[in-house]
C-alpha cells in the first residue's frame, strides 16, 4: 500500500523546498540575516510561511535575479544585494542560500562570497556563510540541518576543550527550546543551543521594535561547539552528509548522541540519559517527579486515546517522536505520512508499533493526495501534523491537532509545548481531548440511532 | 529624507513625499533592488494568483517543490461547483530532471492527470528553472493537446523572466488562448464579463447578485469561481467590466482587440465606490429600465449601510492609515474607502502600481503623504513612525511588522474571510477597522510600553492599595 497515487506528479505537497529549511536555521542564529540568491519569488513564499506560523516580521532578502543575471551570471547581483543587505542590517552572519535557479546556472557563490569579502574589506567583520540549497534536491527537512552543518563547518574553530555541550535541535517550536534548556540545565550551565529561535521567532513586545534581535545562538558559542563535551542531536534519521553533529565528531572528535525528539516517555528518557552520561550527574528529583506524572496522566487518559486510530505527517524527525508517543499509550499512529524520503523512519516505526502489536503504514517520499483515500480505508480518526492537512480535515471530517511547520490557520504554534514529559503530557492530553469530545458529542444520537429506532421497528 | 541611511541609494527614486507645489514624479514598473527586502513575490506567483480560480481546470507546476508547496490553495477563492482548482499538482523535479530535461516526467505527469481526472483544460505552469533547462512546454502542450483531444495550456511564468505583472500578462494570455469564437447572438439581454475578482469570501457572487436585481446578465467572472465553458464563451458579452486593474487591464484590452468588446474601469470598495460603478454599469447598458432598477438599488443600500457606517465614524476620527497593497488600483480605492468613513491616508505603497497610477495616488492624497513602490520592512518602519499612521493595511508578511510596532491592522490579502467589496463589504471593513484600532490591547502598548513594570502608574497602583 505505499506505492504513491501518482509517479510523475506530486499532489498536495507534504513538504517544502531546502531555502525553506535553511532559512528557518538562520533564523535561530544571533544578528543573522538571509539571502536567498533566486528570483524573487522564493524569497518572499518563504517570509510569507514563516511569519504566518510565528507571527513574527521575517526579513529575508533576496538576489532578485532577473533574465540578464540568469544569462551572465548573478555575481553582481548578489554582490549588491550583500552590500545592500549589510547597509540596512548590519548583521553579524549572512546565510547565503541558493535556490534552484542559481544552482542550474551553476552559480559559484563560494568565489562570489570570497572576492566580496576581499573587495568590500570584511573579513572578521561579517561571516558570510553559503549554503547550496538547491529547490529539487532535498527538502526543507534536509537544508535545515544543512545549513547548521555549514555553519559549523565555517565557524567553529579547533579549540581548546571546554565543558561546553552542544545541542541540535529540530523543527521544534520556541516553547520547546525553552524546555529544553530548562531540562538540561539541571545536568548543566553550559549549553550550546543550535539553532535557537526561542526569542528571535517569538520575541517578547518591547516599546522599541529591533529588527535584528540579539537573541538566537551566539556566534562565539558556535565558535567553541568543536571544542565541546559532546554533541546531543536531535536528529535521529538525518543522514551523515547533512549532521552538524557528524562533523564535529569527525572534525574535532566531539562525542556524538544522535536521539530523537523528546517526545513520548522513551524519547524523553532517552535526551535526559545522554545528559546524565555526558555530565556523569545523576537525573534530579524534580525529573523523576515530572516523569512519574506523565506516567500518572498516561493511566489517567490510556483508554480514551487507545481508540485513537491516527493519521500523522510532517517532517520525518517530528513523525518519528510523534508516532512513539502515540503508540506509547496506545493509540495506533495507523498512517504516518511524510514527503521526505527516510527509509529509517518506516524502519523504526514498524519495529516499535510491532512490540505492542500495532500495525502502522508509512509512507515516505509522498503527498496528501495519496493519503486522504487512505485515511478513510484506515478508520482515522484523528489526524496530527501541520495545517498543510487542512484539506484532508475539510474533505474528510476528522480533527486536526496542529504540530509542527506551518502551521497558519491557528495562533501560538509557537508556544505550544511537545517536548519533555511536561510537553508530551501536554500533546497528549490534547488528543486525548479531541478523542473524548469526538466521542461525547454525537453519543445521543449513536445510541437513539443504534439502540432507540430499531426498537420501534421491532 | 534623502539623507537618511534607511533608504538605499537605489531606491531613492522609489519614494515620494508629495509635494503639490513640486511636480515630483516617482520611479515604478523596475525590476526589485537586490537585498532590499521587497515584499513581491515572482512571474509565476503573478500567473498562478490570476489563474488559480478558474474552478474545473487541472494547474499543474511544471517545476521543483518548493513553487508548488507555496502557492497551494493560495487565495481564499469559493467555487459553487467543481474544487479541482484547490489541489496543487506539480511534477515536482528532482536533480536528474535538472540535467536531462523535464519534458519526459511533464508528459507522463500530464498523461496521468487525463487518466486519472479526464479534465477539459490543463494549465501548465513553468517556473524558473524549466525556463532555464529549456524544456520545450509550448511542444510538449501542443502534442498532448492533440493525443488527449484535451486543452493543455502552457502559462510562461518562469519566476525571473520580469515581476509579479509580468505573470499577470502570462495568466492573460493563458485565458485568451482558451476563449473560443463570437458566436452570431441574438442576445437581447445587457450581458457583461466581470473581470478582476477572485471571489474571496463569495466577493463576485455578492456583485453578481447586485447585477441581477438591475438586469445585468453576467457571462463570465474572471476568474473567481469561473469555469473553462465560461471562460470559452466569453467573447459573446457586450462589455467588459474590469475591478482588479493591475491584473486584468490587460485581458480586456486584448479582448477589445479580439472580440470588439469595450471594457470600463469599475471598483467596489466603499460605498462611493460601489453606487458608482453600478451606476457606470447601467448607464453602459443604455437601458431605461436597468437604470431605474440601479437607482433604486443604490438608494436603498447606501441609506442602509451610511446608517451603520455612521455608528462607527465616532470611534475613527483622526486617525491615521497607511497602505501598501499588492496593485495601484486597488490602493487607489483603498484611499477613498478610508476617506468615506473619515480616515486619511498618511503612507500609500503598492508592489506593482503603474505611473498613472501614482499620479492619480499623488492626486488623490494630502500634501505630505509618502507614496512608495516596491518598499521593504526597513522603510515602512521608518515611515510609520515618521508620519504617526495609526493603521496598517496589507497582507500576510507586512501584518507581524505592524504588531510589533504596535499598530492596527487591515488583512487585505488573499486569504481573508470575510468579503470586502459591495455594500455589505463597506461594512465589514468599518468593522474591522474599529475592531483593530480601538482594540483594548492597545492601551496597555500606550501607557505602558513593553516594559510595563518600570511605569510610574502601577507602581502608584500598588501603593493605594497599600
Ligand atoms: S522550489 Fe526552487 S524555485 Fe521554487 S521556491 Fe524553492 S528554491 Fe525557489
Amino acid at each position: 500500500m505505499s506505492k504513491r497515487n501518482y509517479t510523475n506528479l506530486n499532489v498536495n505537497p507534504c513538504k517544502m523546498c531546502m531555502p525553506m529549511g535553511g532559512s528557518l536555521a538562520f533564523k535561530g542564529i544571533e544578528k543573522s540575516m538571509i539571502i536567498i540568491h533566486g528570483s524573487q519569488g522564493c524569497s518572499t513564499y518563504i517570509r510569507r510561511h514563516i511569519a504566518a506560523h510565528y507571527n513574527e516580521p521575517v526579513d529575508i532578502a533576496s538576489s532578485s535575479l532577473t533574465e540578464e543575471g540568469t544569462v551572465y551570471g548573478g555575481s553582481s547581483n548578489l554582490k549588491k544585494g550583500l552590500k545592500n543587505l549589510i547597509r540596512l542590517y548590519q548583521p553579524s552572519v549572512i546565510g547565503v542560500l541558493t535556490t534552484c535557479l542559481a544552482e542550474t546556472i551553476g552559480e559559484d557563490i563560494q568565489g562570489i562570497i570570497r572576492e566580496f569579502i576581499l573587495e568590500e574589506d570584511l573579513e572578521d567583520k561579517v561571516h558570510i556563510i553559503p549554503v547550496s540549497t538547491p529547490g529539487y534536491q532535498a527538502t526543507q527537512y534536509e537544508g535545515y540541518y544543512y545549513a547548521l552543518r555549514q555553519m559549523v563547518e565555517n565557524l567553529a574553530e579547533e579549540v581548546a576543550h571546554n565543558e561546553y555541550i552542544n545541542i541540535v535541535v529540530s523543527d521544534v517550536t520556541c516553547e520547546d527550546i525553552r524546555e529544553l534548556k530548562r531540562i538540561a540545565s539541571f545536568f548543566s550551565d553550559k549549553i550550546i543551543i543550535l539553532p535557537d529561535i526561542s526569542d528571535t521567532l517569538d520575541a517578547p513586545y518591547t516599546s522599541e521594535y529591533s529588527k535584528l534581535l540579539s537573541g538566537g545562538t551566539k556566534i562565539n558559542k558556535i565558535k567553541l561547539m568543536g571544542g565541546a563535551r559532546a554533541t546531543v542531536e536531535i536528529g535521529a534519521l538525518i543522514k551523515d552528509a547533512y549532521s552538524p553533529g557528524k562533523y564535529l565528531e569527525e572534525t574535532y572528535g566531539v562525542p556524538l548522541y544522535k536521539i530523537s525528539v523528546p517526545i513520548g516517555l522513551e524519547y524523553v528518557d532517552e535526551f535526559i540519559k545522554a545528559l546524565s552520561q555526558i555530565t556523569h550527574k545523576t537525573i534530579p528529583k524534580e525529573l523523576e517527579l515530572e516523569r512519574g506524572r506523565m506516567l500518572d496522566g498516561m493511566i489517567d487518559s490510556h483508554k480514551y486515546n487507545g481508540e485513537g486510530v491516527g493519521a500523522i505527517f510532517g517532517s520525518p524527525e517530528l513523525n518519528l517522536a510523534i508516532s512513539s508517543l502515540c503508540i506509547e499509550n496506545g493509540l495506533t499512529p495507523k498512517l504516518v505520512m511524510t514527503g521526505s524520503k527516510s527509509k529509517k523512519l518506516k524502519e523504526i516505526i514498524e519495529e516499535k508499533a510491532k512490540r505492542f502489536h500495532m500495525e502502522t503504514i508509512v509512507l515516505e517520499d509522498s503527498d496528501f493526495s495519496t493519503l486522504q483515500p487512505m485515511v478513510k480505508q484506515c478508520g482515522i480518526n484523528i489526524l496530527i501534523g501541520s495545517s498543510d492537512g487542512k484539506f484532508v480535515k475539510e474533505k474528510v471530517k476528522v480533527p486536526l491537532i496542529r504540530v509542527g511547520f506551518p502551521i497558519h490557520d491557528q495562533i501560538g504554534a509557537q508556544r505550544k509545548l511537545n517536548v519533555g514529559y511536561k510537553g508530551s503530557l501536554r500533546l497528549l492530553d490534547e488528543m486525548t481531548n479531541t478523542l473524548m469530545d469526538l466521542k461525547h458529542d454525537d453519543y445521543r444520537d449513536r445510541m437513539y440511532d443504534d439502540y432507540y429506532t430499531p426498537l420501534l421497528k421491532a | 529624507m534623502s539623507k537618511d541611511p534607511i533608504i538605499l541609494e537605489d531606491r531613492k527614486s522609489f519614494v515620494l513625499l508629495n509635494e503639490k507645489k513640486q511636480n515630483n514624479t516617482i520611479d515604478c514598473e523596475k525590476d526589485s533592488v537586490s537585498g532590499a527586502v521587497s515584499q513581491r513575490a515572482c512571474v509565476y506567483c503573478g500567473a498562478r494568483v490570476v489563474l488559480n480560480p478558474v474552478t474545473d481546470a487541472v494547474h499543474l507546476i511544471h517545476g521543483p517543490i518548493g513553487c508548488s508547496s507555496y502557492t497551494w490553495d493560495i487565495r481564499g477563492s469559493l467555487s459553487s461547483d467543481e474544487e479541482n482548482y484547490r489541489n496543487s499538482y506539480s511534477t515536482d523535479l528532482q536533480e536528474e530532471n535538472i540535467i536531462f530535461g523535464g519534458e519526459k516526467k511533464l508528459e507522463a505527469a500530464i498523461d496521468e492527470i487525463v487518466e486519472t481526472l479526464s479534465p477539459k483544460v490543463i494549465f501548465v505552469y513553468a517556473t524558473c528553472v524549466v525556463g532555464v533547462i529549456g524544456d520545450d512546454l509550448v511542444g510538449v502542450s501542443k502534442k498532448k493537446s492533440k493525443e488527449h483531444n484535451i486543452k493543455v495550456i502552457t502559462v510562461q511564468s518562469s519566476g525571473f523572466a520580469g515581476n509579479k505583472k509580468d505573470g499577470y500578462k502570462a495568466a492573460c494570455h493563458a485565458l485568451l488562448s482558451l476563449m473560443g469564437e463570437k458566436k452570431k447572438s441574438d442576445e437581447k439581454d445587457f450581458v457583461i464579463n466581470y473581470l478582476g475578482d477572485f471571489n474571496l469570501a463569495g466577493e463576485a457572487w455578492i456583485i453578481k447578485k447586485y447585477l441581477k436585481e438591475i438586469g445585468v446578465k453576467t457571462n463570465v467572472v474572471m476568474t473567481g469561481d469561473s469555469t473553462c465553458d465560461q471562460i470559452e464563451n466569453a467573447g459573446n458579452s457586450q462589455y467588459n467590466i474590469v475591478q482588479c486593474a493591475g491584473s486584468m487591464t490587460y485581458l480586456a484590452k486584448q479582448m477589445q482587440m479580439k472580440y470588439n468588446i469595450p471594457f470600463e474601469q469599475v471598483s467596489f470598495f466603499g460605498v462611493t465606490d460601489t453606487a458608482n460603478s453600478i451606476e457606470k454599469i447601467a448607464l453602459l447598458s443604455g437601458d431605461e429600465a436597468i437604470m431605474e432598477k440601479a437607482k433604486a438599488l443604490i438608494a436603498r443600500e447606501v441609506d442602509k449601510t451610511n446608517a451603520i457606517l455612521d455608528q462607527f465614524m465616532k470611534r475613527l476620527r483622526g486617525k491615521k492609515v497607511a497602505i501598501y497593497v499588492g496593485g495601484g488600483f486597488k490602493a487607489i480605492s483603498l484611499i477613498k474607502q478610508f476617506r468615506d468613513i473619515g480616515i486619511e491616508s498618511v503612507i500609500v505603497g503598492t508592489q506593482t502600481g503603474k505611473k498613472e497610477e501614482y499620479k492619480k495616488i499623488r492626486d488623490l492624497t494630502d500634501e505630505g503623504t509618502i507614496i512608495l513602490d516596491d518598499t521593504n520592512p526597513s522603510e515602512l518602519e521608518y515611515f510609520i513612525k515618521q508620519t504617526g499612521a495609526d493603521i496598517l493595511v496589507g497582507g500576510v508578511k507586512e501584518r507581524p511588522l505592524a504588531y510589533k510596532l504596535g499598530l492596527a491592522f487591515i488583512d487585505h490579502n488573499h486569504e481573508r474571510k470575510h468579503p470586502l467589496c459591495g455594500f455589505v463589504g463597506a461594512v465589514n471593513f468599518i468593522k474591522e477597522v474599529d475592531l483593530t484600532v480601538n482594540s483594548p490591547v492597545w492601551t496597555f502598548i500606550n501607557e505602558q510600553g513593553g516594559e510595563g513594570y518600570e511605569q510610574k502608574e502601577l507602581y502608584q497602583l500598588e501603593r493605594q492599595s497599600l
